[in-house]
């Protein structure tokens, strides 16, 4: 089976997250996988390793990307495609993010195709459909488990909540949810591995693209943070008088009952 | 100049969520004037039309099909674009719900546009718009506008508030009838788990609970102060690892983000991956034994103490001020 799992290098939103001229301050933090697209990595790892075929993680980036593709290749992915876009574009939105995916996956028959549900960095969740959709391939989100039984797909997804079973089939795109499965750490022999596996770096220009077919369709004005709420008030005395003014409080200051 | 705008309505249970009439407030700022479409699509949908007016839209069409019962993105993807191509709209506005945020992308993508997911505030009308929505699970905000072309956003239940419903009002509610074929995704059955009533993402209230909640019995108190208050149930990641509540009801960066007008954190220290669910509430109250939990730095009002008696006593309470 040929399974594609789309990946995302992502600020660690654990961090404390700093602006400066409009922008996150990115010096000195910590990047990761999107925790997602682990899911999502972990997820074709095991159908390849039930159904056979090949895992191919691809990510869209600058160099640093590569180290979240190594730790891919560590959990076990076999290849890794870097779309290096650092000397083309300034500015991507999720509309050019699915372009250049999807270009580079229309000649390459995926049967699966797997990503995260949402970045935790943008948290728009528009990619992966983006790319079904651009491949005319049927897609289905936030799924919690998979079954796969040749070409027919088994698949329960949660929507708020709810869980949904669904029937389909290949060539399918799915986007993972928590709960799917658990991702696993690198072992140290996989991290030594990772390092002979094969990783690609293209260019918009290996895949016919000029910065016009995918400039971006929406532009970032401003970045801020919320403002600083104010230090709350920790009530004191009795329990029940603390109780009392509690609801107090909520009823005439705050007015949320 | 101004835009006309289709918002699509969403129905659960035969009645429409209140993120329906908070896209058509959503859409009278981006209308600039403009004409609001609704757009409903199910099995059976025609009678909510006329609530869509109520709450500000211009007319309503529908599209009603054996084959639009559940939602699947192709079902919905046709109804969609041939409503489109009928009325071709300058702009589309979607609630950011699962429905939404499944089938926002496939139609932008169908449509070669942008697209702004969870829009939760829009500064400005019309071409002058800008968007405001949460990155990095709500420790920032980003401000952004179309470049160019049709507009479409996604906003976030809960944060954009509805106009007042007008009973006077009244408009066209036409049907289209369009030939759903082809589904690739079958739904072979669904299964509810939430809790009876109120949608957690669009509760004005949540009692949420954590590790100090100990059980899944130690969850009723808190079941019984969000049902006088008319919310719902949530938890933190501890306590769906726990195994004392299911994962639907898990708040935080994975799991959902909820906005309430009032969240009531109890036995909840108040980790980064919980507060990035919730921190964006508009009144918080944190409960907790520990004087040192993190929950306190983001709550409005505190209670060091043991929710298993502060929750009691707090029902009491309310219960006085609602009989009064």
């Amino acid at each position: 089976m040929n399974i594609y799992a789309l990946v995302k290098r992502t600020f660690d939103t654990e961090e404390r997250i700093a602006v400066s001229n409009g922008k996150i301050v990115e010096d000195g933090a910590e990047f990761i996988i999107n925790p997602y697209d682990e899911y999502a990595i972990e997820e074709a790892i095991q159908v390849r390793d039930e159904h056979g075929g090949e895992v191919t993680v691809i990510t869209i980036g600058d160099e640093e990307a590569e180290k979240q593709l190594r730790t891919a290749l560590a959990m076990g992915a076999d290849k890794a495609v870097l779309i290096n876009t650092e000397d083309d574009l300034d500015e991507m939105d999720e509309f050019t993010a699915a372009k250049i995916i999807a270009e580079y996956l229309k000649d390459k028959n995926a049967d699966l195709i797997l990503a995260g549900n949402v970045a935790i960095d943008g948290g728009s969740g528009q990619v992966g459909p983006r790319v079904a959709e651009l491949l005319a391939i049927n897609y289905v989100t936030t799924i919690t488990n998979l079954e796969i039984d040749g070409t027919s797909v088994k698949i329960i997804r949660d929507v708020e909540g709810d869980s949904e079973t669904i029937e389909t089939s290949l060539p399918l795109l799915v986007t993972a949810q928590q709960g799917l499965n658990e991702p696993r750490y690198p072992s140290l022999p996989g991290i030594m591995k990772a390092k002979k596996k094969p990783l690609e770096e293209l260019e918009l220009d290996d895949l016919d693209l000029d910065e016009d077919d995918v400039e971006a369709k929406t532009e970032t004005i401003e970045v801020y943070l919320p403002p600083q709420k104010a230090a709350g008030r920790v009530l004191e005395g009795d329990l029940s008088d603390q109780v009392k003014e509690l609801v107090d409080l909520l009823n005439k200051e705050a007015k949320v009952l | 100049m101004s835009k006309k705008v289709v918002v699509l309505g969403e129905a659960r249970e035969g009645a429409l969520r209140n993120v329906s009439f908070e896209a058509i407030a959503a859409a009278k700022k981006v209308a600039g004037g403009g004409e609001i479409v609704g757009l409903l699509f199910g099995d059976a949908v025609q009678s909510l039309g006329e609530e869509m007016i109520k709450y500000g839209a211009d007319r309503v069409i529908t599209v009603e099909h054996p084959h639009l019962k559940h939602y699947t993105s192709d079902g919905f993807g046709q109804a969609f674009m041939a409503v489109y191509e009928q009325e071709k709209p300058e702009a589309i506005v979607f609630g950011h719900t699962a429905l939404g945020k499944d089938l926002s992308p496939k139609i932008a993508s169908k449509l070669d546009s942008g697209l702004v997911s969870d829009v939760t505030a829009i500064e400005g009308e019309g071409d002058d718009a800008v968007y405001i929505r949460p990155i990095y699970s709500g420790k920032a905000f980003e401000k952004v506008k179309n470049k160019e072309g049709l507009l479409f956003i996604s906003v976030r239940p809960n944060n954009i508030a509805p106009l007042e419903k007008d009973d006077s009002r009244s408009g066209d509610v036409s049907s289209v009838s369009v030939d759903i074929t082809n589904l690739r995704s079958v739904i072979s059955e669904v299964v509810r788990k939430s809790t009876e009533g109120v949608d957690l993402s669009e509760a004005k209230v949540v009692v949420a609970g954590g590790r100090g909640v100990k059980s899944a019995e130690g969850f009723a108190p808190l079941e019984e102060l969000a049902n006088l208050l008319g919310g719902a149930v949530g938890a933190s990641r501890g306590a769906c690892d726990a195994d004392y509540c299911d994962y639907s009801l898990q708040i935080g960066q994975t799991g959902k983000v909820v906005t309430p007008d009032l969240y009531i954190a109890a036995g909840i220290s108040g980790a980064i991956q919980h507060m990035a669910g919730m921190s964006n509430s508009k009144v918080i109250v944190a409960i907790n034994k520990d004087p040192e939990a993190n929950i306190f730095k983001v709550a409005d009002y505190g209670i060091v103490g043991d929710l298993f008696e502060v929750i009691p006593m707090m029902i009491e309470e309310i219960k006085k001020i609602k009989t009064n």
